[in-house]
This record gives structure tokens, sequence and C-alpha cells, in this order.
């Protein structure tokens, strides 16, 4: 475009006219894009898919520098501390093994009582490691896109943990990428269980850093350091995945720390427990010969 | 002496810079770093990029493009769509409004114009957002948010000014 030189001088004014309507068009745009993205979601976030789904190859490529001086810094850092660490494992492990027979035994003992009442099985889980291409936690929202996507099996719905505890959930999915929607953000609200008291809340996000608890029952009693546990019902999460510790009680609700560091996400596992989808019922094929404990079960 | 074909490709190419320049800024913001707690607080790299070119070169930063380019900023952010598309023509509006001030100031009126306008957007993003999600949200990450990128815009219009001198010259 170049100056409006040869323009006559009536063109100008219309020009200028024309300019500033598309201007206050494409502002009124944006608000009803907001309303619209209030109001039917599916739309908006289907264009948002695609548009993740587009720059993920390029995110791919950007990551893998940071990721691996991030990975060389560590590696020095542990080079540095190599003896202490090494005795504090040494404690660790004998710890761990006294857990681990304990473990066994009540696994075993577990087994056998489950057995004798007949307890449903869980589903196993399989699961995709996928790596975080692109970090948004911030005040807006707090996600991440993943560099696994349909292709490999993901699906909407899904939880995504690291090895410590819960990161989120799934709740966009590309061709070769997907959304995890963490733990933290303001649409994150998650059933989960307070362990040793098993009392339910729901644990929810604000896009601070850490999340609270929220609907507890009344007389509730909970504790600073009380782990949290998601809970499965409402059939989002799978129970028993490990979330957090409580890590204050006071006026401003109870907050809980999670175990995962979430602003250094490198890889996360996307667990699928063949249920598929928040929106698809559970099958309750076993169950359908015995009418009332279809409903019994029901949180 | 009229422009061959390949003159005004290359003409047009150049002009094209100053959009695209932004669009490798809103992927750029997303990059994980990894390092804790910065996430929160990293600079909208986009907000800078769209007041420099649109006092120096706003004809190469038309609204329809501010508007896009807000909307790629929502998508990859997972921000509510509409917001930063809202926030980056507000900026834009601002500007050109006061374009007369801004045009042939020193760098530091710039700066400071920056300060001002990076404040309401700031102010505007709390008040879309808080409305949007029918909360009061806390402001504490919006401001140091702000205040981080205030901190890193002369870096940034400085390589604009670089980019300007060595692609844009003709203008």
């Amino acid at each position: 475009m170049k100056e409006p030189h040869s323009f006559s001088r009536v063109a100008q004014p219309i020009r200028n006219f024309a300019q500033r309507f598309a201007y206050v068009g494409l502002v009124v745009a944006a608000f009803a894009l907001m309303m619209l993205a209030k109001v039917d979601t599916i739309l908006v976030e289907r264009a948002r898919t695609h548009m993740t789904d587009a720059v993920a190859p390029i995110l791919d490529v950007l990551s893998r520098p940071l990721d691996t001086v991030n990975r060389g810094v560590a590696e020095v850092q542990a080079m540095k501390n190599l003896y202490e660490e090494n005795t504090q494992l040494r404690e660790e492990r004998m710890r761990l093994m006294h857990w681990k027979s304990v473990a066994e035994k009540l696994e075993a003992e577990n087994r056998v009582l489950k057995e004798q009442l007949n307890v449903i099985p869980e589903r196993e889980a399989s699961f995709v490691t996928a790596r975080v291409i692109a970090d948004t936690g911030g005040a807006f929202s707090q996600s991440v896109i993943v560099n696994a996507g349909a292709r490999e099996g993901v699906e909407k719905g899904q939880a995504a943990v690291t090895a410590d505890g819960l990161v989120g959930r799934v709740i966009d999915v590309g061709s070769r990428s997907a959304r995890v929607l963490l733990l933290t953000d303001i649409n994150a609200k998650i059933p989960v269980l307070v362990d040793p008291t098993r009392t339910r809340a729901i644990m929810a996000g604000a896009n601070l850093a850490k999340p609270r608890l929220t609907w507890l029952p009344p007389g509730a009693v909970v504790s600073v350091g009380d782990s949290v546990v998601t809970s499965g019902h409402a059939g989002v999460f799978p129970p028993g995945l490990r979330v957090g510790q409580v890590a204050a009680v006071g006026e401003g609700g109870l907050i809980v720390q999670p175990y995962v560091d979430l602003t250094r996400l490198e890889y996360v596992r996307i667990l699928n427990f063949g249920s598929g989808g928040i929106l698809q019922l559970p099958q309750r094929s076993i169950d359908a010969d015995v009418p009332g404990k279809e409903r019994g079960r029901r949180p | 002496m009229r422009p061959t074909f390949w003159q005004r490709l290359d003409a047009f190419a150049r002009n094209l810079t100053p959009v695209a320049l932004t669009l490798v800024l809103v992927v750029l913001n997303v990059v994980p770093t990894h390092i804790p707690g910065i996430a929160r607080v990293l600079p909208v790299l986009p907000l800078i990029s769209i007041f420099y070119w649109s006092i120096h070169r706003p004809h190469l930063m038309p609204a329809p493009a501010v508007f896009l380019i807000g909307l790629f900023q929502d998508g990859l952010t997972g921000a509510p769509m509409g917001l930063h598309a809202l926030i980056f023509l507000a900026v834009q509006g601002v500007v050109l409004f006061q374009h007369k001030f801004f045009m042939g100031k020193s760098f530091f009126v710039h700066w400071l114009g920056f300060g001002l306008v990076g404040a309401g957007a700031a102010a505007l993003s709390w008040a879309l957002l808080s409305a949007f999600h029918v909360t009061l949200f806390a402001a504490d990450a919006i401001v140091f948010q702000y205040i981080m990128t205030v901190a890193a815009f002369p870096l940034f219009a400085f390589i604009f000014s670089r980019w300007q001198q060595a692609f844009l010259k003709l203008d």
C-alpha cells in the first residue's frame, strides 16, 4: 500500500470512514466471539484445536533446544551433589524396601479380600507419553500443549499424570497435538477425596499457583499435610490418582500443594482407562443382571 | 519508472514482515522455559510489536491483521477466544488516535506511552477476564506481566528499529 497521493479529495474521507467502520466492526467481532466462546464452546474450541495443530510442528522444534539446555543444567547440578544424593538415596532405599514388603503383603491381602467380596476389578490403564511443547500457564489460562494427538490415541477427557501425580485433563485433541488443562486452571474442578478421613471435596483452580478445596461436607475435618487423591466421582478422572497435599488451612480456604511441579513439565503420561472421554457412559454390562447394584454404586 | 514484478514482490514481502514478526513473537511466548514461576509473568511480546509498528508503520499493521494476531494469541494460550483480539485492537486504536503525538518523539516518550497504554491494556484484560469467568480475578499475575512487558519494551523496540532500517527503509 502506498500513500494515497493519487486519490482525489473526495475519496479520502470515504476511505477514512471505511477504515473506521472496519475497525469498529472488528472490535464488535472480537466481543461477539467472546460471547460465542462463553455460550457455544464446541465451535470455538474446534477452531482453537485446528490452530494449535497447525503450529504444533513449529513448537515441537522450538521447544527442543530449551529442553536440551535444561537437561544439561540439571545434569551439571546433579554432578555437584552426587555424593550427598547417593547417601540420601541409600537411606531412602532402605525405607522403601520396607514399604515394598508392606505393600506386597497388603496387595496380596487386598486381592484375597476383593475376591471374597466379589469386587468388580478396575480397568487397567494404558498410556501415551507425550512431550510438552508449549506452556501457557499465565494469568489468562493454565494449560500446556503436548505433541501427541488423535493419531497416538489421545482422547478428550483423559487424565494427564507424571510420576509425581496428577497434572490435568485433556480438553482439546487435534490430530498431532492436544491441550491439557492443568489442575490450577480456573475451569478445572476435580472431584477429590481427602485422606485419611476420605472426605469428599471439589478441588477448584483459580489460575493461581495452588488450587483450593471447595464444597466440603459440613463438619468435615481436614488438616495440613492430608493427602488429596482423585475420587473418580462424575467419571472424569479415574479414582486414586495422587493429586497433592493440603498445604494451608485458613481464612482463604483449604489450599492444596500439587505433587507435580506444574511449571517444569517436560513429559506427561496420558492415561487411557478404556472409558474414553468424559461424555461416554461407563459400561455396566456386568451389573445389568443385578438391578439394585447399579443404583447403589452411584456416588 | 514502474517497478518490475520482482521489485513489487520484494516490497510486498518486506511489508509483510511486521505482521510476521508479531506472529513469531506469539509462538515464542508459549515455548516452555521450565523456569519455575516465569510463565505466570512472561511479557506479552506481541503487544510491544503491535504498539511499535502502529506508531512507525501503521499501514503495515492494519486492524484486520491485529485482530487475527489476537485470535492466534488466544488460540495458542488457551485464553478466551477474542480476548486478546479485543485488547490488541484497543491498543492499536489508542496509538492511532494519538498518532500525531507519537510521531517524531524520542524513544523515551514512546516507552512512557507504552507504559500508559500497557497499563490500560492490563486493566482491560483483567476486567474482561473477570467478566468472562464471572468472578473477581487476583490481579497480581496481570500486574507482574505488565511490568515485565514494559521492561522488555526497550530490547524489542531496538530490534524492531534495526529491522525497520534494514528492510523497511523505502516506505
